[in-house]
């Protein structure tokens, strides 16, 4: 019974995060309409991190890291496009304000950078991996902080939202549905790769490595694919959240996004395909509404994480659509 | 370029080890008894430091602020452990990281609304303040050089409450075996509060000793508490002496390449394409560290078993 709830509270919360914005288009409420496309890419960056996190359970504390190579790919690259300088002088290759081919480029750097920090990291576990995750997290955003040809400490501005073939993207709703139709697919993909054999025995590997290898599988290799693959989605949703805002900073690569990302997935409920969806969704509502009374409402958010640490560990899926049922 | 630039930026690497190993040693020591990763640790350095820079403002005296945020932090540091922590050491890590980042918060935005969002300053008493002469002529701070000494006294009498004593004894007994020291008839809860709060005096007293020289901050206490998980997964978990050496490699890697990448890069690029070059290999170059020693020894210079 517990998986067709589950799949009940998924639906219901894909079904309002679209009507949300489909009644703002409505109103004419311009705000609420971002509020939602914020839900959508930073749901997507959950994701991302829960593929490692809940079905690998590799404690990722640096996923910023994509995150912020993401937004950097898309700053960079429309930041040469809108100065007509080119990207790399020797072979002019220009900048571009093209969504497709910057997400291109934000998925592919982030994966190989997953892929680097992955090979290293990997060889440790436990505390260790969250430490190294942690401090390569803070290395990202001291290099972008130190190195001024992209803004420095201040960050950069993108005057216009990047074109999408076929959309005027400066619309909002319009951006939203393309954050939707994104996370949409991601999902899709995502929840077939768990039930796909990698993501079964990526599973397995948390659960219990002696036996995955006692069968001949090698969770190095496994876990080091489920990383990159978890950077990568992350670095979509970078990709996105900078042509959101239009802006870029090395705050995207701070240790305290890192943990954003996580209390998405946490709240939501670890290890659920539509776990972050639901905590991204949370998180924005408690921003908006608990940062409207109180200026220190990151005191509450830490009090009700500290709740669902000690309390609730499936989060608000697992509240709402009861224990995950037991696969043997 | 001169002997006596080098000698001066050792002299800072070493001011910054020495208080990196005060941070890491906390760390390492709650990690190994406990098995606990804590990540509100750098919030433990801040409240030393806004302890002491409430109680030296009030007073006027800079030794009653030290005694404060050393009580500060180590009330903090027992009141979370046995309110919260304690229920989290036989969770998995990934709790523990989550719960201690939920205290991170709470912490933070507690002192921004007790104190404001500006910084607090903390004067250098007028009897540590002014450059001492050190052979050689070479005119170095003298509360820098105060703060390298207080560090090493402080590793020193770690190492000899951790090897003499008998609340050492019970310590290295804790990291051995949990349960058989229990069962020996040590009150093993009122050892762990006792370590915890120890671990936290000890970054309550970096806090206040870093915060003469840099301003008092909300968010001051998680770049360094970052900076000492680098120490310890250098050092290796669990090993004060791992974090000792970890710490001393960390703070004169980051102080000696920030001021001599550049210079390094000088002797063949042009001056502001070598700066900017220096200045970003120095901002990584802890990391670089990092993960050299990782590639080497996955469990730290000094670590057992990962």
């Amino acid at each position: 019974m517990g998986v067709r709830r589950e799949t009940m509270v998924n639906t219901l919360l894909l079904a309002g995060l679209l009507a949300v914005p489909l009644w703002a288009l409505w109103a004419d409420e311009p705000f609420t309409i971002t509020l939602a496309t914020r839900v959508a890419i930073l749901a997507l960056a959950g994701v991302g991190l829960n593929l490692a996190l809940g079905t690998g359970g590799l404690v990722s504390f640096g996923h910023a890291v994509f995150f912020g190579i993401g937004g950097y790919a898309m700053g960079i690259l429309a930041f040469h496009a809108q100065n007509y300088t080119p990207l790399i002088e020797s072979l002019s290759i220009p900048g571009t304000k093209s969504m497709p081919v910057i997400w291109a480029v934000a998925v592919i750097a982030s994966a190989l950078v997953a892929l680097a920090i992955g090979a290293l990291s990997l060889r440790t576990s436990g505390v260790y991996f969250i430490m190294i995750t942690l401090a390569f997290g803070q290395m990202f955003y001291y290099f972008t902080i130190s190195w001024p040809a992209y803004g420095g400490e201040d960050g950069m501005s993108i005057y216009l939202r990047n074109s999408f073939p076929g959309v005027n993207t400066l619309v909002p709703f319009n951006f939203f549905a393309i954050s939707f139709a994104a996370l949409l697919a991601v999902l899709v993909l995502v929840g077939r790769l768990m039930r796909a054999p990698f993501g079964l025995a990526l599973s397995a590997a948390r659960q219990n490595e002696a036996r995955l290898r006692a069968v001949g599988i090698d969770p190095y290799r496994l876990r080091l694919t489920a990383f990159t693959l978890s950077g990568a989605i992350t670095g979509l949703a970078g990709a996105l959240y900078a042509d959101l805002n239009r802006f870029v900073s090395p705050s995207m690569f701070s240790w305290q996004t890192s943990g954003e990302i996580m209390i998405f997935v946490i709240l939501g409920g670890v290890g659920r395909l539509f776990g972050p969806v639901a905590g991204a969704a949370l998180f924005i509502l408690l921003e908006h509404f608990l940062g409207g009374i109180s200026e220190y409402w990151h005191i509450f958010l830490g009090v009700l994480l500290l709740g669902v640490v000690l309390f609730a560990r499936g989060g608000l899926i697992g509240l709402l659509a009861g224990r995950e049922v037991a696969h043997d | 370029m001169s002997l006596i630039l080098v000698i001066e930026q050792v002299l800072n690497g070493l001011q910054s080890g020495v208080m990196l190993f005060l941070m890491a040693a906390g760390l390492t020591l709650i990690f190994g008894v406990m098995g606990l990763i804590n990540l509100a640790h750098g919030s433990l350095y801040m409240i030393g430091a806004f302890a002491a820079a409430a109680v030296a403002g009030a007073t006027g005296s800079f030794l009653l602020g030290l005694a404060a945020a050393l009580a500060a932090s180590a009330a903090a540091g027992a009141l979370i452990e046995a309110s919260v922590l304690r229920r989290l050491y036989g969770r998995d890590h990934l709790d523990q990281v989550l719960a201690t980042f939920a205290l991170i918060l709470i912490f933070s935005e507690g002192t921004r609304w007790l104190f404001g969002s500006f910084p607090l300053y903390l004067d250098i008493p007028d009897w540590l303040s002014g450059p001492v002469l050190l052979p050689g002529g070479i005119h170095y701070p003298l509360y820098r050089l105060a703060i390298i000494g207080v560090g090493l006294l402080v590793a020193f009498g770690l190492f000899a409450l951790i090897s003499r004593t008998r609340i050492g004894i019970r310590i290295r007994a804790g990291e051995a075996d949990r349960e058989m020291i229990g069962a020996l008839g040590v009150n093993i809860s009122v050892l762990y509060t006792l370590v915890f709060a120890l671990g936290a005096a000890l970054a309550g007293l970096a806090g206040a000793l870093i915060g003469a020289i840099q301003s008092v901050q909300v968010g001051m206490g998680e770049p360094v508490m970052i900076l000492a998980f680098v120490v310890i997964v250098i050092g290796g978990i669990g090993s004060i002496r791992g974090a000792l050496v970890g710490a001393l490699l960390v703070g004169l890697t980051d102080t000696l390449g920030r001021i001599f990448l550049p210079m390094l890069f000088g002797l063949f690029m042009e001056p502001t394409a070598a700066t900017t070059t220096g200045s970003a290999l120095a901002s990584m170059s802890i990391y670089i560290l990092m993960a050299a020693v990782l590639l080497v020894k996955p469990t730290g210079l000094y670590g057992s078993a990962g």
